[in-house]
């Protein structure tokens, strides 16, 4: 388990290398969410410190991109394409499948803090929809009996 | 020696895990084999697709699974006797009809090897750019008569032009790879299954403008083509191809359609939320960080590779109009033979999805096309016989865009995805400009009125105003061609938008 130390430890570790006018902010806040999970409010404060910009300045940023979450979310982020070449075989009614899977609706976390259900617009494999991303692998035509199969492999804890 | 793509596309249908059953047979049966993991043909209707080496080519074998694996081999390494066996991969109709000169390598070669990448004729182009004067370049670029791919199809000779005429100390050249639109998968493919051609266009506009820094901003939805795009930036610096006065840095995006747009990328790039800049001045005059900078799409970029490898008066000779050389068509949705389809501009519509992609998956009919990504036209059948150029596409009230082309069956519900579209244009939004950030929200709701046949000819009148105010009022084509879509469903499915409205095909203006 990770604990807030774990968090501000690997954020100054981030921060060393970075300096003010020359770091862009961008990958750094990626690089934060890539190792912390998400980039919170304590990280937005140093990360402001460390380039030398407001606060509300990062936190713009940070609010603007949608891979870049203020709050932790599930283990296993589970994105299910809702774009349109995914839409003309069926998405929607994947999408409402995997709602009703795992007791969630889209953009929240099951209570168990195991999966967070996610829409995405395209994921680059439009001629083998419905595509599903769990982490960095993509699933092409993922049927419901499908994305359950790819939920049960899912570890309870990894 | 077998053959078998890492792509993403294929990999999403198993190619890792057959990739794996062909390690653990081999092992037990002591076979000698090696597997090249190439990117992909782009004949996703295919994949997995194994290929083995043969003194006559090579030879297919399709829509493998893990299971399959066994029994191919139980006789040793399957061979054109085996009844799956597609014959000649080269030899297929689907592939042997298209005419690939930015594609002709995909699935063929390993991504990451320059001498593949050179055997098949890589790096001439820029070898040809070396020794030619920067403004000689040029002329070559304009005279292809090559059109930005990325969907605006603005001149790239004339863009490089402007970076070389305007004074400056720096100037930047930036690889647009955000590759946003749904339908569309051709920048993903060329970078997997052929990195090294981008890399070289790209090196090839540094020469021609001055640059010595690149950038390409890659979408985070690419995970494996960050991977090998990586990889093959660390190849090409090592064998000089980079570093000698040009390198090349991979920025990821950060979940935002956005950001597509050059100018919202461009302040991505510098580290601020991606809100579209107000033109002129043009990126070409003040672009990153104030300085000149070339921008253009992944397809454009590989393209200029075969534009200075055999001459620009070569790529104008194929395409019609002032849409020369081909196009990577990428078709998708409801298709049974889905794709990339590399062919001269001015095939039509019906061609690619009844030649090519053999009607609708489902079996059922096929109802909607819709070309150039969330923001082009849905089109009926009626207008499949339009060529897929720019100017023909213009004028029936559509767009090519990005080559996206995307089918429809008898079951989808148009009024849902003339909604949708006005969704995503909220949902993507970058705020600058009310008629798109408030526009498209109150858009979404008056069709859903439309929808559940509500207050019929006032909803109607309001959407057509809405329209039109998002049309004139947006500074980018986000909001400005947001109404494209809705029109066209209102244009040729309004019947069923409205199911109280009667069906009055072809009488709306087009946009
Ligand atoms: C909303 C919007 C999204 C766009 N998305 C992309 C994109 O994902 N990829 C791309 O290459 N161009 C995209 N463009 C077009 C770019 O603004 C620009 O025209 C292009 O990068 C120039 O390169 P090219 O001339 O080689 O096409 C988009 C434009 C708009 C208005
Ligand atoms: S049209 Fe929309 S996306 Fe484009 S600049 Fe205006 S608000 Fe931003
Ligand atoms: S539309 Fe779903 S992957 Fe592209």
């Amino acid at each position: 388990m990770r604990t807030a130390d774990d968090e501000v430890d690997t954020l100054r570790d981030l921060l060393s290398g970075a300096e003010a006018g020359s770091t862009p902010l961008l990958p750094l806040l990626q690089a934060v969410k890539q190792r912390v999970g998400h980039v919170s409010p304590g990280a937005i404060r140093m990360v402001a410190q460390a380039l030398n910009l407001s606060r509300a300045e990062v936190h713009g940023v940070v609010s603007f991109y949608g891979d870049l979450r203020e709050a932790p979310v599930g283990r296993h982020v589970v994105q299910v394409c809702m774009a349109e070449a995914c839409q003309s075989v069926g998405c929607r009614a994947l999408m409402r499948h995997a709602a009703q899977a795992l007791g969630v609706s889209a953009g929240t976390t099951t209570s168990d803090g195991r999966v967070h259900l996610e829409a995405v617009y395209c994921l680059g494999n439009c001629a083998l929809g419905p595509a599903v991303r769990i982490g960095d692998r993509v699933h092409g035509a993922v049927t419901p009996a499908r994305f359950d199969a790819l939920i049960a492999q899912l570890g309870g804890t990894a | 020696m077998l053959f078998l793509p890492a792509d993403t596309g294929a990999v999403s249908v198993g190619a890792d895990d057959v990739a794996a059953a062909i390690e653990a047979c081999s092992i037990s049966q002591a076979l000698d084999v090696r597997i090249v993991r190439t990117g992909s043909r782009g004949a996703y209707w295919l994949e997995p697709l194994l290929e083995v080496a043969t003194p006559a080519g090579r030879i297919g074998f399709a829509n493998l699974s893990a299971g399959d694996v066994p029994a191919l081999f139980a006789a040793g390494v399957p061979t054109g006797a085996h009844p799956s066996c597609l014959g000649l991969v080269d030899a297929l109709p689907w592939l042997r009809q298209q005419q690939r000169l930015t594609f002709a390598r995909a699935g063929i070669i390993d991504p990451l090897s320059l001498s593949d990448y050179r055997d098949t004729g890589g790096l001439a182009g820029l070898e040809r750019a070396r020794a030619l004067a920067p403004q000689a370049i040029i002329h070559e670029v304009v005279a292809s008569g090559l059109r930005g791919r990325g969907g605006a199809a603005f001149p790239a000779g004339l863009k490089w032009q402007t970076v070389h005429d305007t004074p400056a100390a720096v100037r930047y050249v930036v690889c647009n790879a955000d590759e946003g639109d749904s339908g569309t998968f051709a920048d993903r493919l060329l970078i997997e299954a052929d990195p090294m051609q981008l890399i070289e266009g790209m090196a090839i506009a540094a020469r021609a403008v001055g640059a010595a820094q690149g950038f390409i901003y890659l979408r985070s939805e690419y995970p494996l083509a960050a991977r090998t795009l990586d990889r093959a930036l660390h190849v090409a610096r090592e064998a000089g191809v980079l570093g000698d006065g040009f390198d090349i840095a991979v920025r990821l995006g950060g979940g935002a359609y956005i950001c597509g747009e050059e100018t919202a990328l461009l302040e991505s790039l510098e580290g601020r939320r991606g809100v579209v800049r107000a033109k002129p001045p043009l990126p070409a005059r003040e672009g990153l960080f104030g300085q000149p900078t070339v921008i253009n799409n992944v397809l454009t970029f590989a393209a200029v590779t075969e534009v200075l490898a055999r001459g620009g008066a070569a790529y104008a000779g194929h395409g019609v109009d002032r849409s020369r050389g081909t196009m990577p068509f990428q078709l998708a949705g409801n298709v049974t033979r889905g794709g990339l389809v590399e062919v001269p501009f001015g095939i039509t519509v019906r061609a690619l999805v009844e030649g090519f992609g053999g009607g609708c998956a489902s079996g059922r009919p096929m109802k909607a096309v819709q070309v150039g990504g969330p923001l082009g036209a849905y089109l009926p059948e009626s207008q499949w016989d339009a060529p897929l150029a720019y100017e023909s596409m213009a004028a029936i009230g559509a767009m090519l865009g990005h080559g996206g082309v995307v089918v429809f069956d008898d079951t989808a519900d148009m009024g849902e995805q003339a909604q949708f579209a006005m969704e995503f244009c909220a949902h993507e939004s970058c705020g600058k400009c009310t008629p798109c950030r408030i526009g498209s929200t109150r858009g979404a709701e008056v069709i859903g009125r439309l929808r559940r046949g509500e207050s019929v000819a006032a909803s109607r009148a309001l959407l057509d105003d809405l329209c039109e105010t998002m049309e004139l009022g947006s500074l980018c084509a986000l909001g400005g061609l947001t109404p494209m879509p809705v029109r066209s469903v209102l244009r040729y499915f309004g019947h069923e938008l409205v199911p109280a409205m009667p069906a009055p095909l072809g009488e709306e203006v087009p946009a």
